[in-house]
């Protein structure tokens, strides 16, 4: 049975409800997704979240769903309604470019662009390509790009449909690591330069924590969590997802260079880290990963330490881990949660609990850029 | 070549043409389904499809008489549309050539549906290609070799059929004699030398054919 919450009248963002058994598998989604920004769908392999995400595209059809996108229903199985792929206003990037082999590249962007009408085609020939770096590629046959290139005129080929919501089924993890880094930065100028929510599978953290907005965390089927991005790597109850990935994301803004030590200072709600420094100009805008294990608490502020972020925070909650030794810490600066991940023995001696002031080491930002 | 041989030759090519014409027609749809489909029934339909390899040219030519003949359901039918009966006329004979050459033309067009898979499919709908554009813009580029093999095969193996021709169309010059039945009747009369000059033809052409196929497939010295 669909939710009765479940109302098409919710013009913004993505409704979603799904169900569907398999034998021996059973998927059960229900979810409110924000319009906008990248919601990351993360769990690992066998989860289900590719399958979400070819339901959403109708490659698949799950037998009781609900699916509207801001305000358009693609599917409603309550009044036997689905929307047939090619009716849906999306792009979708998969694992695997999947470039027509028959056709060069731009014929393959040509391809979904000519069968949007003139009026509806809001992203240009010329932006797409600009944004992927592909200029040169147009007339190159398929075979004879690298799987990077590949990918590029893949997304680039989705872009032009103007698509009202960017479907991306792990669209790096067939690409080695020097291949994913190249691709990365035009991801992430998607992001910022276009207004399509995108739905993005993944089951990188790094990939996550450098994109998402909003985590949806899936496992045999449901979902685990779901929530903004900074909230959810916060919470505690779920550790185990990340393991040792356990962390935050900050999103800062460089405040400003210190050119004599060569240090940036980048600030954020909960105060601000310097790091080594940056090429990008003041007032820039920077995500960075901390991650729970390189942060380390003290109850006095060490004056003499050869640490330089120490922040002013509170203890949250204090959580077991996988490895019995240690404890995760979750810790508000100034309205920033972090995670810090510390001995039992360190957690019992400094006598920490919920409300208990610490100052909060960091030995290491991650710069996701 | 006397013009008894001349007009076999043409009558063969006629048929051949027709009869590859609408394989392409009839056998592509059933390639598609066989190809795609989860019922049941592919196993059956695709065994029946198969059936003209492994059977008697002789066998087949008499269900089809029967089933073309006066009390036979292909029969009523075309008596009661006014059409008379099929049997000893030409198309007969293309009804009976397009079963009998269906295998050779369904399989290579359904081992490159098989081959090109669902992924080129998904592509072009999240592309917004409808089901049809999809068959004109994706499938048809993408499973050309299959067709084109199809195509050949359908062709060459009309042009040899020989004793399918002998129960349903008999030996009626200008309508059903073609090449094969031409140069029985030169080896029945002692007329070796137009014999050789058909026969030869034969050879040669299934000879070129065969090259044509097989310099189609990638091999090692790539297309």
């Amino acid at each position: 049975m669909v939710p009765e919450a479940i109302k098409p009248d919710e013009a913004d963002g993505i409704r979603l409800f799904l169900r569907r058994d398999y034998s021996g598998f059973s998927m059960k989604v229900d979810l409110s997704l924000p319009g906008r920004g990248v919601t990351a769908l993360f769990g690992h392999s066998g989860s289900g979240k590719t399958t979400v995400l070819r339901c959403v595209a109708g490659l698949e059809r799950a037998p009781e769903g609900f699916l509207a996108i801001n305000g358009q229903v693609w599917q409603d199985e309550a009044n036997r309604m689905f929307l047939p792929t090619y009716r849906r206003p999306l792009g979708y990037v998969f694992q695997e470019a999947n470039l027509f082999p028959h056709l060069s590249v731009k014929k393959n962007l040509d391809y979904g662009q000519r069968r949007v009408p003139a009026e509806s085609r809001k992203v240009s020939f010329d932006h797409a390509i600009g944004l992927l770096g592909i200029e040169s590629l147009l007339d190159r046959q398929p075979s004879s790009l690298s799987g990077g290139e590949r990918q590029r005129v893949a997304i680039a080929r989705a872009l032009l449909t103007s698509p009202s919501l960017l479907l991306m089924d792990e669209p790096l993890a067939a690409l080695d690591l020097k291949r994913k880094k190249e691709i990365l930065p035009y991801l992430e100028r998607l992001h910022d330069e276009l207004d399509i929510p995108i739905l993005y599978v993944s089951h990188s953290p790094d990939e996550v924590a450098q994109l998402a907005d909003h985590l949806v965390l899936m496992a045999n089927g449901s979902v685990v969590a779901d929530g903004p991005l900074q909230d959810t790597l916060a919470r505690l109850d779920l550790p185990t997802v990340f393991a040792d990935d356990a962390g935050v994301v900050l999103d800062t803004v460089i405040g400003a260079h210190d050119d004599t030590d060569s240090l940036t200072r980048l600030d954020f709600a909960g105060g601000s880290i310097f790091v080594a420094r940056r090429p990008e100009a003041a007032g820039r805008r920077l995500r960075c990963r901390v991650h729970a294990r390189d942060v380390s608490l003290t109850l006095e502020h060490a004056e003499h330490s050869s640490i330089l972020n120490i922040l002013s925070a509170t203890v949250v909650g204090i959580a077991p881990m996988e490895s019995p030794a240690h404890v995760l810490v979750r810790l508000q600066a100034n309205g920033t949660p972090l995670l810090a991940r510390i001995t039992r023995r360190s957690s019992n001696s400094l006598h920490l609990g919920p409300g208990s002031p610490v100052w909060a080491q960091i030995k290491a930002v991650a710069l996701l850029d | 070549m006397d013009p008894a041989d001349l007009s076999a030759i043409g009558l063969t090519l006629e048929l051949a043409t027709i009869v590859t014409a609408l394989l392409l027609v009839i056998g592509t749809p059933i390639a598609w389904w066989l190809a795609r489909t989860r019922s049941r029934l592919q196993a059956m339909v695709g065994a029946v499809v198969a059936l003209p390899l492994v059977l008697p040219p002789t066998v087949l030519g008499f269900y089809m008489l029967l089933a073309m003949g006066p009390h036979g359901p292909i029969g009523h039918l075309t008596q009661s549309l006014g059409l008379g009966l099929l049997p000893f006329t030409f198309p007969g004979l293309v009804i009976t050539s397009v079963i009998y050459s269906m295998p050779f033309v369904v399989q290579p067009i359904q081992n490159a549906f098989i081959a090109m898979g669902d992924r080129p499919l998904e592509a072009a709908a999240t592309l917004r290609a409808g089901p049809w554009d999809t068959f004109f813009s994706v499938v048809v580029p993408l499973a050309r070799p299959g067709f084109i093999t199809a195509a050949i095969l359908g062709f060459a193996h009309t042009v040899g059929e020989f004793g399918v021709v002998l129960m349903i169309g008999g030996n009626i010059p200008g309508k059903t004699r073609v090449i094969s039945v031409q140069i029985y009747d030169h080896v029945e009369a002692m007329e070796y030398a137009q014999a050789h000059w058909l026969a030869g033809g034969m050879v040669l052409f299934a000879f070129l054919v065969l090259l044509a196929l097989y310099s189609l497939q990638p091999g090692r010295h790539g297309t």
